[in-house]
């Protein structure tokens, strides 16, 4: 996707109340289904190139876009289209917007009609690149059509957020048999924000409806500080609900002379992404590795301006090469995406904040130049000069604690972000070999944290074994 | 202070200077009528001059008159020159311009001066909107960091805001009625309805008669069949206005001006709301640019849900430990599409007029779905489509436009007629504000309205539009979220219509309404000065955005602002 979420904050123009962007459709071959297909595979493309028909993806036009309306389509089916031409108005949380398409083709099926919402990402339409191609991607959209505008369906078992916390029973309202879920206004809101299936969510409110604090519940996060003011002595008809949600929302009075420090934008940044991994099903998987060769191969490069956190993340990068489902990232719970690149995001300290400037690429690049373009990143993010794509572009990150001598640690994913890599201080440790002799050897324990949702304890093990393997086979890092 | 030019004219003449007519507190009220009352006389811009001018001269001498009594009828014969029915804004606009006029004036009132708008309606409504938006501004920590304000947990009583909504409409009946017995208008109380032609019965049999009638009655909160409204949980805006309760989750029906400013007034208050609109589309009725934005920021973000193209086919109260049931069909094939289980159910599906027992078959009227068929005069018009002499109806029971203000307009413009001066209201001019927040007013024609009025007449029609983000003030306050918009005709600048969504709207909307009564061009207009910085520069913008293609008019501006 060429259109970078985080770069477009529309804005519209008064004159003509709508912005125009772009959007990339990427080759989808025939075959459905298949997610893995999408990601460029330049043989295929190569292959498939007589019959290209390509997906017009509903685009995010705001960083908190979830999914968008089809205002009109200003290209009817069959009409032919010119790069930078406008194809779509599309209405989104903040303004209604023109989109318009990369390539020349014909607009071959309007997948999501006027009117209709369609999740970002979901295919809206097909183009063709040619005439002739038009009826097979009519073909394709009828077959399509009905799986097009997805109902959020529920989430894989593995991934059942809801706390089973055995909730006291609502007051049951008149058993009358098998009673539909009632979420209130505010729950279905943040359900959809938080991507929660709300059917899964049960209910607590009066007549065991689902309000917000349920959703926040299931969603694992911590009540909003803004609760809607309770009116005091009102009639209250939910007792239970009512001190519930005074008693999370309260916070202790705070101490005398006690000095508020509002967020700075960086640590609100934080903040939100570390509320925002709650919604995510972790588990954690811990490795011994021995670092003996690598701290004899980083005596050797070192004069050459390696450093260790360069060696480490080309090491994770060749590892995530082997395994890409580790490198693979979950965005709205019902499918997973292989990333193309291996960016290795690297958290980094910096003047009491927390930045992850991102190697990319970390497995394709040299040692050398990994090292070199280490050094840029941290003087950028020093000088408060890092792009956008250079930190939050990330598909997998490595934090080490090590040089401070910390043992072992537990690393919070990052959203977006399929696994996090926790590594700890390499120290002498007496090891007995399996002839039963004592050595001692420098060992460090990596801590992986990952998404149950895509990535299960099989995938992490042989990933972390395949990373051990080249620590402590270095050679291959030179190369 | 218009509202004290005018009523000070008649009024320092007539009754000692202590009366609390002028008092501040009935200004906000007063100030609207006599916007109004500018823009009844409706002078065409040619002969505005010397019409003024005779005006002002006539004026004071019927003031005179009046100060001589509201004591004898103009005509022996009958006991009353004017007699109004009904007590509301607009019976009470009607007879103080009577009395003006030197009419001998009664005011027959069944229940409470000052009708619906004060009692039940606009007045306390308004009180309420006020608390809503101070409370969504302490609470909304982002615009309060952004001023640099530290707040802790803004919180309500709710009787305390109760209370204040029925101070209000205390302190502004009572200004009301100040207002009519100071000028010498008999409040005759009890039940009014038409024995014959210019005869009213009152209360138990009083009997009076009036040389001219005006029915006045108003309206009531509409609730459609299947509707069980229990005033606890099934409610109108009659009982929701005393704010007895502030349920968790309150479904409103309708989706209109009333609908629209209690999901403010609730919504601030902590409650969940959930819209139920007939029509496709919520917020009918607006321009459907203004309307777009609007729920951008009144719905979309707030506690808010909806369903639109449903009607409430079955509203049943909460009982024996169930919710509210509201049964939705869909609207146009009447098929069962959901049940929602809410606390509170708001009707807000408009207002039906109040006609019944007014003893209208006495003069042949047959009304139609309840409202009084009238002419463009106000004169209402009998069975056979003919009209009724001296009988007239304004305001909600005659249903032309359904506004407090609309309805004194109208008044007004009966009472010019009764006296000899030919008069027809442009409703056109008469603008409309929702007291949300932020605001949203207009006047005139929307733009589809004005695209099919050019389709059909042959002209063309430009839109103009300026954004409240580039006026100094809405930003110094930080509320820079908002759009005006005119429609007009660039070949002779006029302005067919003006919708303005945001801050204070409804006050800016009147350099736009006043524009369209006195018929004043937009190549004329644009040219006087507005203060700067205040939010009538987003109006000021507008009209300098405007592309006429005529020159000005040759008039100096001077001489036309002293007018």
């Amino acid at each position: 996707m060429a259109v970078s979420s985080s770069i477009l904050l529309p804005t519209p123009s008064l004159s003509n109340s709508k912005s125009t962007i772009s959007f990339a459709s990427s080759v989808s071959p025939s075959l459905r289904g298949v997610v893995v297909l999408r990601s460029p595979s330049s043989r295929r493309r190569a292959t498939t190139v007589r019959s290209k028909i390509r997906e017009i993806f509903m685009p995010a036009l705001s960083s908190t876009m979830t999914e968008g309306k089809i205002v009109s389509w200003i290209k009817t089916e069959g009409e032919k289209l010119a790069k930078g031409e406008s194809v779509v108005v599309v209405e989104s949380d903040k303004a209604d917007m023109d989109v318009e398409t990369f390539y020349d083709g014909y607009l071959a099926a309007i997948v999501v009609g006027e009117g209709e919402t369609a999740p970002v990402g979901a295919a809206i339409g097909l183009l063709a690149e040619s005439e002739a191609e038009i009826e097979e991607a009519k073909n394709k959209a009828a077959s399509s059509s009905s799986s097009a505008v997805v109902v959020p369906s529920p989430p894989p078992a593995t991934s059942s957020p809801a706390p089973a916390i055995a909730q006291p029973s609502p007051p049951a309202a008149a058993s009358d048999g098998p009673r539909k879920n009632i979420a209130t206004p505010y729950a279905k809101k943040l359900a959809k924000q938080h991507r929660v299936d709300i059917e899964s969510v049960a209910g607590t409110g009066p007549f065991g409806r689902i309000t917000a604090s349920d959703v926040e519940a299931a969603a694992g996060i911590a009540p909003s500080v803004t609760p809607p003011p309770s009116p005091p002595a009102a009639a209250a008809p939910t007792p239970t609900a009512k001190a519930k949600a005074t008693t999370t929302t309260s916070s202790p009075p705070l101490l005398p002379d006690a000095s508020i420090v509002p967020f700075t934008a960086m640590q609100s940044a934080v903040s939100k992404n570390m509320i925002e991994s709650l919604s995510v099903p972790t588990f954690r998987v811990g490795y011994p590795v021995s670092t003996d060769a690598l701290d004899a191969l980083y005596e050797k490069v070192k004069a050459k301006g390696v450093t260790m956190t360069a060696l480490l993340a080309k090491a994770a990068g060749m590892a995530l090469a082997q395994h890409p489902v580790v490198n693979a990232s979950c965005r709205d719970g019902k499918s997973f995406s292989y990333n193309s690149n291996i960016n290795v995001a690297v958290a980094v300290s910096i003047n009491g904040g927390l930045i992850t400037p991102v190697l990319q690429d970390a497995d394709k690049l040299d040692l050398y130049m990994l090292s070199q373009k280490w050094k840029e990143l941290v003087g950028k993010a020093r000088s408060k000069q890092l792009q956008p794509h250079e930190y939050n572009s990330g598909t997998f990150t490595l934090s080490n604690l090590g040089m401070f001598g910390v043992d072992r640690f537990d690393a919070i994913l990052p959203p977006g972000q399929g696994t996090i890599m926790a590594v700890g201080a390499s120290k002498p440790t007496v090891v007995a070999d399996k002839d039963g002799f004592f050595s001692v050897k420098n060992k460090m324990l990596v801590n992986v944290t990952a998404d149950h949702r895509i990535v299960y304890g099989a995938d992490l093990a042989a990933f972390l074994q395949t990373f051990a393997k080249i620590v402590e086979n270095p050679d291959s890092l030179t190369l | 202070m218009q509202s004290a030019f005018s009523l000070s004219f008649s009024q320092s003449s007539l009754t000692p200077p202590n009366r609390p007519l002028c008092s501040s507190n009935a200004a906000p009220r007063n100030l609207r009528f006599c916007g109004l009352r500018r823009e009844a006389f409706g002078f065409s811009p040619s002969k505005q001059l010397t019409s003024c001018r005779f005006q002002i001269k006539s004026r004071r001498i019927e003031v005179s008159a009046a100060a001589s009594g509201n004591g004898a009828p103009s005509n022996k014969s009958f006991d009353y020159d004017l007699v109004i029915i009904g007590a509301g804004v607009g019976g009470h606009g009607a007879a103080l311009h009577a009395v003006e006029k030197g009419l001998k004036t009664a005011i027959i009132e069944g229940d409470v001066v000052g009708g619906t708008c004060v009692n039940r309606g606009c007045v306390p409504s308004k009180a309420l909107l006020a608390v809503s938006g101070r409370m969504r501004e302490l609470q909304n920590e982002h615009h309060m960091k952004s001023f640099g304000l530290q707040v802790s947990a803004a919180g309500y009583d709710r009787q305390g805001v109760a209370d204040h909504a029925s101070n209000l409409a205390t302190k502004i009946r009572n200004n009301l009625t100040n207002s009519m017995k100071a000028l010498g208008v008999d409040i005759l109380t009890g039940f009014g309805s038409v024995l014959g032609p210019q005869k009213v019965k009152y209360g138990k049999d009083n009997v009076i008669t009036a040389k001219d009638i005006i029915i006045a009655t108003g309206s009531v909160p509409f609730v459609p069949k299947g509707i069980e409204v229990d005033g606890k949980t099934v409610i109108t805006s009659d009982h929701a206005l005393k704010l007895e309760s502030v349920p968790d989750w309150i479904a409103i029906v309708g989706s209109g001006y009333i609908g629209l400013e209690f999901s403010d007034v609730y919504t601030a208050l902590g409650s969940e709301v959930t819209f139920i609109e007939a029509l496709d589309q919520l917020m009918p009725g607006f321009d459907p640019e203004i309307s777009k934005l609007a729920q951008r920021v009144l719905i979309n973000p707030r506690k808010i849900d909806y369903h639109t193209g449903v009607f409430a086919s079955k509203i049943t109260p909460a009982k024996d430990g169930r919710p509210v049931m509201i049964e939705l069909i869909d609207a146009k094939t009447k098929e069962h599409k959901d049940t929602l289980e809410v606390d509170t159910a708001l009707i807000a599906t408009g207002r039906a007029p109040f006609t019944n027992g007014l003893g209208l078959e006495n003069i042949n009227v047959a009304t139609q779905r309840g409202f009084i068929p009238v002419d463009e005069r106000m004169r209402v018009i009998d069975g056979n489509g003919k009209l009724v002499p001296h009988l007239y109806c304004i305001g909600d029971a005659n249903g032309k436009l359904m506004l407090a203000h609309a309805a004194s307009a109208q008044g007004i413009s009966v009472v010019e007629q009764v006296t000899g001066r030919d008069h027809v209201l442009n409703h056109l001019s008469i603008p409309a504000a929702c007291f949300t927040h932020p605001e949203i007013s207009m006047v005139g024609l929307t733009e589809p309205q004005a695209r099919e009025k050019a389709e059909k007449e042959g002209f063309k029609v430009s839109i103009a539009k300026t954004s409240f983000k580039a006026n100094t003030k809405a930003l110094a306050e930080n509320e820079g979220e908002g759009l005006a918009k005119m429609i007009y005709r660039p070949d002779n600048g006029e302005i067919l219509g003006v919708h303005i969504f945001g801050l204070h709207a409804a006050d800016l909307i009147h350099e736009a309404s006043n524009a369209i009564a006195l018929g004043t061009r937009i190549q004329d207009i644009k040219l006087a000065v507005h203060a700067h910085p205040t939010l009538s520069e987003v109006v000021d913008e507008l009209f300098k955005a405007a592309k006429v293609e005529s020159p000005a008019s040759t008039t100096p501006q001077s001489v036309k602002a002293a007018v």
